[in-house]
């Protein structure tokens, strides 16, 4: 294991990760906010705010998935290091991290069931930037509208609300700052 | 003019020491020690150790002291405990056929390989006050019989295996669910109605066992056999490559035999009910083997018949005591929004009905 | 902050906020499900707390989950800051969190709460953490489990409207005074907890985040911030809000959900806020009720204590 994989974790994990977790939250339940976040240092290709959500969210219950670049060595051994989570394929996974390109096709993830729509992936895609601008949010979170770049077309994430109450949510992540895009949002290009 | 009560902080601090005075009783007598609770009050104890999921009698015993005596209070107090307890690992499961039994009995044979081993138990006791142990006298020690050390001893269902007249269990090296770890999802299999009724209430388990054998389910079980004993857990260490004896834990093991019709594609054999509970818990694993039996009429082609003890939903979801006497008391806060709510409706209804039916309304004496 | 003194945390004798770090996560995890899916009851593995089943511990562990060092706390029961059950969880957490405690709703970052909401409006970064006893809307119609969730999923609840309507045929309304049942986004029937139905319509569009625990029953589920929240009902029966037609008679509010007291055993009565720091609110601004002291502070103001 890399010397690497020792390091980069939550200062003081009780504390960090509620501070994270809360920054997480607000994400998520204000589609079109970026929020900023602390306390993580993995190794590259893993931003901070990636590693962040993967100290805050996952452990030895929590099936993740490596996309890509993102699918190496340093980043393997922080994970299973720092978190115990197990490494699959996307079929099984609870958490997949990557740039978007790499986690295509996004048929490949679990969107949950009928009765357990809960039991759906979370996505973490790695950005090089986030902005409020783009594409046009609304719904459940967001007072009138909100924006928010996105990685591709608004149809992509249209079709994925249009499973709900299945469907995928997503964390978008650029540095230290992440944005959150629940299956619940509606997307529409302008 | 009118002030609202306040104080609730001072109210809990006052009634919590009021509480600890009340545990301690009459101070001139002299305070149980946790070793006499344990050595004295063992069944107390093992009930403690058994619904609270935790194999530890110092703790049982303390927790016994800590509620006065309640039992249930006591298992709270272990299974609060017992969630803040970082979880290491896995033990291998516990062989029960290695057990060293103080106890071994079947119904179901006069005499079998192992014998019958009555042990310490309450059955053919007369059930007369033994004013002696008022007296404080000194308890007479049991006769040591040569070469009658607790030895290990075959499963009597082994022996009606041998021949095909019992249900094969089908072996399975699978992990079973933990109701601890994760929420419980209904239809539940074996492993985890097993683990509920390990830790469900005594007194729920036995009497839904109870109705069974008055025909709300019937499944006329024998006691093919019933052991007591000393199991070893072992514990696999990755690292060093073999298991480690970790600790002895008493257990209490009983397996019915049920009668079986057979159906469409089985010949007519017997069946089987299972009971594990930690410590000496003869009472709840025979009921908890009947209620097992009974839950398990879909695996088995026999009809529901609407008992409550077949009824898987039924049971798992009520036979928690510590979820049970929760939500029981907690109808003992205050629901002053909910009845006000309520009040209103029922005045508004009463008063409404009344006009339909041309009634003069009852003012309200207040208004 | 005033009545409750600040107790020294025990945070060496247990983890922040009293949950180990593994269940805060799988319970975060569920909360986060839950925002995705307004009104889904999440299951999750509910911890045995230090309390009993059915006095807060979904509500505890939800609050323990989203806790930070910073946060400002809020405890109410029955919409009182003071009632024993507030007054336990919130020196629970004083003492596992070492958080700073308040009455004042517009001061609470994380309110958590037993059957009501906080007249005064919620704002954005504030979290609302209800105690939840039976998270099934449906269960009284159906108690089991494996049919609810079929009906949820079919989104089948022709059996509430079924019930709703039969309350009008016999008593020419709707006889559900509390724990009215809502539909979210119009998807999820769900279960608003014991809160009177007046409190209803404050749960939609409401700009705090809105999170529901049911421990015993092992559900968690949510509304984020700006959801539309409605009150099931017909259209020649509409919902209406109701309460007590009075003015509280201490700070003179006619617009706030009220608790009936009785006076003494000549039937006197009075009515007065259930939310104690709206009503103090109202009347360290001036506000009197006709059954109010003349000035807070007052000497004989002790005497009833
Ligand atoms: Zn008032």
């Amino acid at each position: 294991m890399n010397a690497t994989a020792l390091q980069g974790g939550f200062a003081t994990p009780a504390h960090d990760s509620a501070r994270a977790f809360r920054a997480t939250l607000d994400a998520l339940a204000r589609p079109g906010t970026i929020q900023t976040v602390a306390g993580a240092q993995p190794p590259a290709p893993l931003s901070v705010a990636a590693g962040v959500l993967i100290l805050t969210l996952t452990d030895g219950t929590t099936p993740v998935h490596l996309a890509g670049a993102w699918d190496c060595a340093d980043v393997r051994d922080w994970i299973t290091f720092q978190t115990g989570a197990p490494l699959v394929g996307p079929a099984d996974a609870a958490f997949a991290v990557g740039a978007w390109n790499d986690l295509a096709p996004l048929d490949r993830f679990a969107i949950g069931t009928p009765d357990y729509p809960d039991r759906s992936a979370t996505l973490i895609v790695e950005c090089d930037a986030l902005q409020a601008q783009g594409a046009q949010l609304t719904g459940s979170g967001i007072k009138d509208s909100a924006r928010l770049s996105l990685p591709d077309a608004a149809r992509v994430f249209a079709a994925n609300h249009a499973l709900f109450p299945l469907g995928l949510d997503f964390f978008f992540t650029a540095g230290d700052r992440l944005a959150g895009l629940p299956r619940s949002t509606k997307v529409e290009d302008n | 003019m009118y002030v609202a009560v306040k104080g609730g902080e001072r109210a809990i601090e006052n009634a919590h020491a009021w509480l600890a005075e009340e545990r301690r009783g009459d101070p001139s007598v002299p305070e149980l020690a946790l070793d006499q609770i344990r050595e004295q009050l063992k069944l107390a104890v093992n009930r403690v150790m058994a619904e609270g999921s935790l194999y530890d009698p110092d703790l049982a015993a303390l927790a016994i002291k800590q509620s006065r005596g309640d039992l249930i209070e006591s298992i709270f107090l272990m299974r609060a405990y017992r969630t803040t307890l970082p979880r290491f690992g896995v033990s291998r499961p516990v062989d029960t056929a290695a057990m060293a039994c103080i106890r071994r009995i079947s119904a179901t044979f006069k005499d079998l390989p192992g014998g019958q081993i009555l042990g310490p138990t309450f059955d053919y006791t007369h059930r007369l006050l033994d004013f002696a142990l008022a007296a404080e006298g000194e308890a007479p020690r049991a006769p040591i019989t040569e070469g009658a050390e607790p030895a290990a001893v075959p499963h009597v269902t082994e022996f009606l295996n041998r021949d095909g007249l019992i249900q094969e269990e089908p072996h399975s090296d699978e992990t079973p669910g933990d109701l601890t770890r994760n929420p419980l999802e209904l239809p539940a299999n074996r492993p985890l109605r097993l683990q509920a009724l390990a830790r469900g209430d005594e007194g729920f388990v036995l009497s839904l066992a109870y109705s069974t054998q008055r025909g709300y389910g019937r499944t006329h079980a024998f006691v093919g056999e019933l052991r007591i004993g000393l199991v070893a857990v072992e514990y696999d260490v990755p690292e060093l490559g073999f298991a480690i004896h970790l600790a002895d834990i008493e257990l209490t093991e009983c397996e019915t035999v049920n009668q079986f019709k057979g159906s469409r594609s089985e010949p007519p054999q017997f069946t089987r009910g299972y009971g594990l509970v930690l410590g000496q818990s003869e009472r709840k694993s025979i009921s908890m083997s009947l209620v097992d039996r009974a839950l398990r009429w879909r695996e088995l082609g026999e009809d529901y018949i609407g008992a409550p003890a077949q009824d898987e939903e039924f049971v798992l979801s009520h036979c928690d005591n510590i979820q049970a006497t929760g939500f029981l008391e907690h109808i003992k806060l205050p629901h002053y929004v909910d009845f006000q709510a309520e009040l209103e409706l029922v005045r508004r209804l009463r008063a409404e009905a009344l006009e339909l039916t041309g009634a003069p309304a009852m003012k309200e004496a207040a208004e | 902050m005033t009545a409750i003194a600040q107790t020294p945390t025990e945070t060496d004798a247990y983890n922040f906020a009293y949950l180990d770090e593994q269940t805060k996560r799988m319970i975060r995890r569920a909360i986060l499900k839950g925002v995705a899916i307004p009104g889904y009851q999440v299951p999750f593995a509910s911890r045995e707390m230090p309390m009993p089943y059915g006095w807060g511990t979904g509500g505890v562990q939800v609050t323990a989950a989203c806790l930070v060092p910073e946060d400002r706390l809020k405890v109410i029961d029955q919409g009182a800051d003071d009632t024993t059950n507030a007054v336990s969880i919130r020196r629970f957490f004083q003492r596992t969190a070492g958080v700073a405690v308040t009455e004042n709703t517009p001061e609470a970052t994380v309110i958590q709460t037993r059957h009501r909401i906080p007249e005064t409006p919620l704002t954005e970064g504030q979290i609302l953490v209800y105690q939840v006893p039976i998270p099934e809307p449906l269960r009284f119609l159906e108690p089991r489990e494996t049919e609810t969730r079929r009906m949820h999923a079919l989104e089948d609840y022709g059996l509430m409207h079924v019930k709703l309507y039969e309350d009008i045929a016999r008593h020419g309304q709707i006889a559900t005074s509390y724990d009215y049942p809502v539909k979210v986004e119009g998807r999820y029937v769900m279960d608003p907890s014991p809160i009177p139905k007046f409190d209803n319509p404050k749960m939609s569009d409401n700009a705090a985040i809105q999170l529901f625990g049911a421990g015993r029953e092992q559900r968690i589920y949510a509304l984020p911030p700006y959801t539309k929240v409605v009150s099931l009902d017909f259209e020649d029966h509409p919902f209406v809000a109701s309460k007590a037609d009075h003015p509280c008679g201490l700070c003179g509010s006619t617009d706030s959900y009220l608790d009936e007291v009785i006076m003494d055993d000549q039937g006197g009565r009075m009515f007065v806020c259930s939310d104690t720091n709206y009503c103090s609110t109202r009347r360290e601004a001036g506000h009197i009720g006709a059954m109010a002291a003349p000035a807070p502070a007052q000497p004989q103001e002790r005497r009833a204590e």
